[in-house]
């Protein structure tokens, strides 16, 4: 079968459409067919994987149209490595997500696996294309959705965050979308590879410079990448958590990808560090961003709100590893675009988890957790060690590859920004750790003996399978950085 | 300063969208009511929609379709030379189709938000909804 590729995509989007019509009928039916989708979504995603290793990129032409004129997938192992973990994680979401969708949006499950399906094929979509303005379009369909599904979160503040993330959102891809006009009024194309082509002889022209920018303007409000940040947070803590927990490891991950494949594919190396000198500029900017990232995560009382800081921090790591300009920083970049979607997500299952029982996360709610809810605060430590970095866990690994990558261009300040913002975050972590061990374990049951064993009150075994499975990845994943590095990175960048 | 005056004539088209973009995104920053916000984001969409059409255009050129009238057989000559000249390029103005449909996606959901928000909160303007939600 040579359609893999866009059944990748196809698949989830027709459970969209089936999920739909059959909550018109029965409620309950659409869950089953939107994991069926995207079931069919991760097996495709892992054959092309299969297949792009053994036999190199695949061009998938859509109708049949030769690409300048047609739009076509092309998928390399960069894009098959980021729709694996697109798919995989959607799809273990939507295992886990079962319950708390019942419990959260009352009556309305139906509409949101639909709104959650469309939000992945826009994401997939994004990774697959190779078609400048599909890119737009697509990036639009996830940004849309995930408009939708912020304002079905908490009643009151909701709606008022979505929509703020409207405006901004609307920015981002509106100046991604110029940046793509000037580079057709320059190269006449939007396909990538034909694009590419075509601009190494103008590389001095200013219609160039200026949709470069522009393009890269428009990803970093996307990512949010630090000044351009603000709509992050009240976005992603006041949207249901089930879909917190996927928008918060893939949406910025999936921007950060764009970014290396605008800056590798269509502009290229050359362009970029050679006859630009912004390098420098943004390698500061991504300093200051991680560290301006973790010292607002500190300031935090929300565990929900601390942890969407640290991913504007993250952030930081990958746009400043992706501007090095030398191959250990990409190596980082891209190898923490892996990792950082996997601890993210192995967090958000286990903040998931607690909301599911405890429903407000403020730091001083969460006492006694580690008596009351053990498993999850397992797979929590887990995750945590992970972000800040410890060893075995694979944090650490892309840390020391853009370590490293900072060091070859001289780049110290980014490599301490990485240190301190690795110490923050384990002073972050240790903090909540303390209170949900030592802290007083009853709260507001005054009949509750302070003596007396502590109830397990654990979440629903699925919950707990999928955070535990996560969890225990994020060490698999870091013992076997090296494979991946040497079979998926590094070819990819040569 | 006499050569910006040319400049500014000759690519008015251009100097116009970019006035349009910094009026929509005036009215999304300096506006106090949530609806004058949303309609700043549509001017705002609507000034890159302009930009794409006018990249399309040719001084004297008409509309892409080609008529090729031998199938009334009287002129014997059966294909009409086709100077792409004549014809203004219609790939960014059908590209704008589809932006257009987005951007009216996003107006609907920025508009069915703010009724959702007038409901609960029984107003439209900023600085008394950040009253009404730092109450809380």
């Amino acid at each position: 079968m040579d359609n893999y590729p866009v059944l990748i995509v196809v698949a989830p989007l027709l459970a969209a459409l089936f999920a739909g019509l059959a909550a018109w009928i029965e409620e309950r039916l659409s869950y089953p067919i939107a994991l069926t989708g995207l079931a069919i979504s991760v097996f495709s995603a892992f054959k092309v994987l299969m297949k792009v290793i053994d036999s190199g990129t695949i061009q998938y032409r859509m109708a049949g149209w030769a690409p300048p004129i047609g739009i076509e997938y092309r998928i390399d192992l960069l894009n098959a490595m980021v729709l694996l973990l697109v798919s995989s994680i959607a799809f273990l979401n939507l295992v886990a997500s079962f319950k708390s969708v019942e419990q959260e949006t009352n009556d309305r499950a139906g509409s949101y696996y639909i709104i959650y399906l469309l939000f992945v094929v826009g994401l997939l979509g994004v990774t697959a294309t190779g078609d400048l303005f599909n890119l737009y379009v697509l990036i639009e369909i996830t940004s849309l959705t995930s408009y939708a599904q912020v304002a079905l979160g908490d009643r009151d503040r909701g709606p008022m965050a979505s929509l703020n993330y409207i405006f901004i959102g609307v920015i981002g891809a509106s100046f991604y979308l110029l940046g793509v006009g000037y580079l057709y009024m320059q190269t006449g194309s939007l396909n990538m590879a034909d694009v590419a082509h075509i601009l190494q002889s103008h590389q001095g022209s200013s219609i160039v410079l200026t949709a470069f920018i522009l393009c890269m303007i428009g990803l970093w409000i996307k990512m949010a990448f630090f000044p351009l940040h603000v709509w992050l947070p009240n976005a992603y803590s006041y949207s249901p958590v089930a879909f917190s927990r996927v928008v918060a490891p893939l949406m910025t991950k999936v921007m950060v990808y764009v970014m290396i494949r605008l800056m590798i594919t269509v502009f290229g190396f050359d362009y970029i560090f050679k006859t630009l000198h912004l390098a420098d500029a943004v390698v500061w900017l991504a300093t200051i961003a991680i560290v301006a990232g973790v010292v607002m995560a500190l300031a935090q009382k929300n565990l929900k709100k601390m942890l969407t800081y640290i991913i504007v921090c993250e952030i930081g790591y990958m746009v400043g590893g992706a501007w090095m300009g030398n191959q250990l920083g990409m190596t980082g970049a891209v190898l923490h675009i892996l990792n950082d979607a996997l601890m993210t997500f192995a967090m958000f299952l286990a903040v998931g988890n607690i909301v599911y029982k405890i429903k407000d996360v403020d730091l001083s709610d969460l006492s006694g957790l580690f008596g009351k809810m053990p498993w999850t605060m397992a797979g929590f430590v887990l995750a945590a060690f992970s972000i800040i970095g410890v060893p075995p866990t694979c944090g650490f690994f892309s840390k020391w590859y853009l370590i490293l990558g900072a060091f070859e261009k001289g780049a110290y300040h980014f490599a301490a920004a990485l240190i301190i913002s690795s110490l923050v975050c384990a002073v972050l972590f240790f903090r909540v750790f303390e209170i949900c061990f030592f802290g007083p374990v009853s709260k507001g049951d005054g009949h509750k003996e302070a003596h007396s064993p502590v109830k397990i009150e654990e979440a629903p075994v699925s919950m707990l399978i999928i955070s535990g499975l996560v969890s225990l990845s994020l060490i698999a994943v870091g013992l076997y950085s090296g494979t991946i590095v040497n079979t998926i990175i590094i070819p990819f960048l040569k | 300063m006499t050569d910006l005056l040319p400049l500014i004539v000759a690519k008015y088209n251009y100097w116009l969208y970019v006035i349009l973009m910094m009026i929509g995104l005036y009215a999304m920053i300096a506006k106090n009511n949530l609806i004058k916000k949303v309609v700043g984001m549509n001017i705002f969409q609507t000034a890159i929609i302009l930009f794409y059409l006018s990249i399309g255009y040719k001084k004297d050129a008409t509309l892409p379709i080609i008529e090729i009238e031998n199938a009334h057989g009287g002129h014997g000559a059966h294909e009409a030379v086709i100077h792409a000249l004549d014809y203004i390029n219609p790939l960014p103005h059908v590209l704008m189709l589809t932006a257009i449909v987005v951007s009216v996606a996003t107006f609907g959901v920025a508009m069915a938000l703010a009724v959702r928000i007038y409901q609960r909160y029984q107003t439209l303007e900023e600085d008394e909804l950040r009253m009404r939600l730092s109450e809380e």
